[in-house]
């Protein structure tokens, strides 16, 4: 299936580059999230069965391939809106089509891989095709952050290649002739812990610039601030996953080792500098999308919080991210709204919502209260299961300062929504604003009740995949 | 042999830190390509054609000949300044490689491992630290490139010295990752040159809170 599903989606971005035409682009799309839905449920239906030798879906990665091919319909959707909006060139258009399939597919394959290199190569593919994305408004500042973005990742993949040539040193030692995960958390207790301490370093740090995490998070932001919101949307959610997946399955081979300990400081101290830098950032920031790519770096500090605590905390890790890549792309479609309206980024220019647009506003503001973490939001079960986590491994300074930074935060995020909401915006003229039909934040409504009934209600079967997913991880 | 050839390996690294034209580095990295190649050839345990065809891929055709001809491409085509213009003086560069080196070799020595011969994790390192050096001292935009590549080789020392594990079909994929990594900063090197009026990273201090 996944041999399938790859070159499917290649043929389906060739055919998007080539195509000229509106309807088949519809035709098109339908074609990959219908291909999309058919990998993730074959998926989950052939659970451990290895296929072409390098791509196994365990419980995780069937985990993120649901949430991918629940996202990217609407991230399709709004592309559409999009371009009829914003007429580009039939040709940018179909490159941007192109590029946003191989990334969903390269995303798709990277969460499957079982191999370290094959992850590799995957995740540095994820690079490539989002670039395209990021540059597709061709001006001086997408250039920008187009090359940051490239030159940041790139630096950071090589970083993950020289981490998984420390483990070959130590696999070595060891007989071991390959690198499948399997394979490395089974020998994991009699691999040399200097190398894997080294590895783990180099493996972490490069793996924190696709998860968007202290210190590489710099090029991501900008890449989600540049990006048009369709791509920004997919780049805020189901990308920051594959960071995640990659820094996680090797946290995993750790786990076996008397190393177990100090990863565990290494990931701590990374989450608590992501949330602080996240906090100082949300004071000052006053472009709307960075800030929602600020909360994404506050959101995975949660994540790896939990991730570091252990306990209920792993199965509230994978939880809060399920939930967060709901929640993040319902906020960046919202955002497309809010520019067509007010034609800025910046918080000095929009006010007034709920008088231009009501069910966005009202879009707006629920999200908010979601991506915040207040009842009924079920990140709110994931935050406060990560911070039980937290109490009952012992880490209670920790706790209070995270506590308190998520306070700084919530205000911070609120005072500028608020704004948007409600202040009257200076010198807008309100004469040539297009009413926006209710249809277009439908897919909002469903990704955020999404996320209450998730967190809220997890189904017994996403539940026992969570729970087989970190049943390997120490209790 | 091998000693000889990685010796002259480090030895252009600190010619890197003093050369002060654009085509000067050019050269050195084609050189430091076929370098490469040197190593990689008497390295070679069992010389099967396949093993043999792919290092000559990886080497002579792409870090020798493709990338340094595409740098050079794109450095007539904007007409860059051929002076490199970096942060610092020549002589401090030079200062500064030789303790990368010297501490690169302190770092090894002070690793109680037998697995790995000193002298490519030695080499490795002081090329890795010598490429993030470059990228942080210079101006232009497609030094930062070559920092990269230089980064690189360094990566390709390393993996030889700890003989990749890696099955031929991973490796074909790393190696076409980075060529088109390179390729790709090598294309918008080119349009910042086409965008802006120079190829300097002053110029993109615009995306920023």
């Amino acid at each position: 299936m996944i041999g399938i599903y790859l070159s499917g989606s290649l043929i389906i971005s060739l055919c998007f580059y080539f195509a000229r035409n509106h309807l088949i682009n519809v035709i098109l799309a339908w074609a990959f999230i219908i291909l999309q839905t058919a990998l993730a449920v074959y998926e989950y239906n052939h659970p451990d069965i290895t296929q072409l030798e390098y791509f196994t879906p365990d419980a995780l990665a069937v985990i993120f391939l649901g949430v991918i091919s629940i996202v990217c319909i609407p991230a399709f959707y709004h592309t559409f809106i999009y371009f009829t909006k914003h007429p580009y060139k039939p040709r940018e258009q179909g490159l941007f089509y192109a590029a946003m399939v191989i990334l969903t597919a390269s995303i798709s394959a990277a969460y499957l891989s079982n191999h370290l290199g094959i992850t590799w190569v995957f995740v540095e593919l994820t690079t490539l095709s989002a670039s395209t994305l990021i540059y597709h408004r061709r001006n001086k500042l997408t250039l920008e952050g187009t090359w940051k973005y490239i030159f940041i990742c790139s630096i950071s993949i090589t970083l993950v290649f020289i981490g998984i040539l420390f483990v070959t040193v130590t696999v070595q030692q060891q007989g071991i002739d390959n690198l499948f995960y399997r394979n490395l958390s089974l020998h994991a207790p009699d691999l040399s812990p200097f190398w894997l301490k080294l590895a783990f370093l180099f493996i972490f740090t490069g793996f924190t610039a696709k998860a968007g995490l202290v210190p590489m998070y710099t090029a991501g932001i900008d890449a989600k601030d540049k990006a048009p919101y369709p791509a920004g949307a997919l780049l805020a959610s189901v990308l920051m996953n594959v960071g995640f997946i990659g820094i996680f399955r090797f946290y995993e081979i750790t786990s076996h080792t008397v190393i177990y300990a100090w990863t565990n400081k290494i990931v701590l101290i990374s989450a608590v500098l992501s949330v602080f830098v996240a906090t100082v950032y949300m004071l000052r920031v006053k472009n709307i999308k960075r800030m929602m790519a600020y909360s994404g770096l506050e959101h995975m500090g949660i994540v790896m919080l939990g991730l570091a605590s252990g306990g209920i905390g792993y199965y509230a890790a994978i939880l809060h991210l399920i939930l967060h890549s709901f929640a993040k792309p319902a906020l960046f479609f919202q955002f497309g709204q809010i520019y067509r309206t007010y034609g800025s980024k910046s918080v000095y220019d929009v006010g007034q919502y709920f008088k231009y647009n009501i069910t966005g506003a009202v879009v707006l503001m629920i999200s908010y209260f979601i991506i915040t973490a207040m009842p009924p939001s079920g990140m709110f079960v994931s935050e406060f299961l990560i911070f039980r986590s937290l109490f009952e491994s012992g880490l209670l300074w920790v706790l209070i300062l995270v506590m308190l930074l998520l306070t700084v935060i919530i205000w911070a995020f609120g005072k500028n929504v608020f704004k948007m909401l409600f202040i009257k915006p200076v010198n807008f003229d309100d004469s040539h604003v297009e009413p926006v039909p209710f249809s277009e934040s439908l897919s909002q409504f469903i990704l955020l009740a999404l996320v209450i009934y998730v967190g809220l209600n997890p189904p017994a079967e996403l539940v026992q995949l969570i729970n087989s997913a970190i049943s390997t991880l120490p209790r | 042999m091998t000693n000889i050839l990685l010796i002259t390996y480090t030895i252009s690294l600190i010619y890197i830190a003093m050369a002060n034209r654009m085509l000067t580095y050019i050269r050195i990295i084609a050189f430091q390509g076929l370098l490469l190649f040197g190593i990689a050839f008497v390295e070679l345990i069992e010389i099967n054609l396949l093993n043999l065809v792919f290092v000559l891929l990886e080497t002579i055709i792409i870090k020798a000949v493709a990338i340094p001809y595409f740098l050079k491409y794109i450095l007539d085509r904007n007409r860059i300044t051929r002076e490199a213009e970096p942060y610092v003086s020549n002589f401090v560069s030079v200062v500064v490689v030789t303790l990368i080196v010297l501490g690169s070799f302190f770092l090894a020595n002070s690793v109680q491992d037998t697995s790995v011969r000193k002298i490519f994790f030695i080499v490795a390192l002081s090329a890795l630290f010598t490429g993030l050096y470059i990228i942080i001292t210079r101006r232009k935009i497609l030094t930062h490139v070559m920092g990269f590549m230089i980064i690189e080789n360094g990566v390709f020392v390393l993996s030889l010295a700890v003989g990749s594990e890696m099955p031929m079909l991973v490796n074909t994929g790393i190696l076409l990752d980075i060529f088109v990594s390179v390729i790709l900063l090598g294309i918008f090197a080119d349009k910042i040159g086409d965008v802006f009026e120079e190829q300097d990273v002053e110029q993109l201090k615009n995306l920023k809170d």
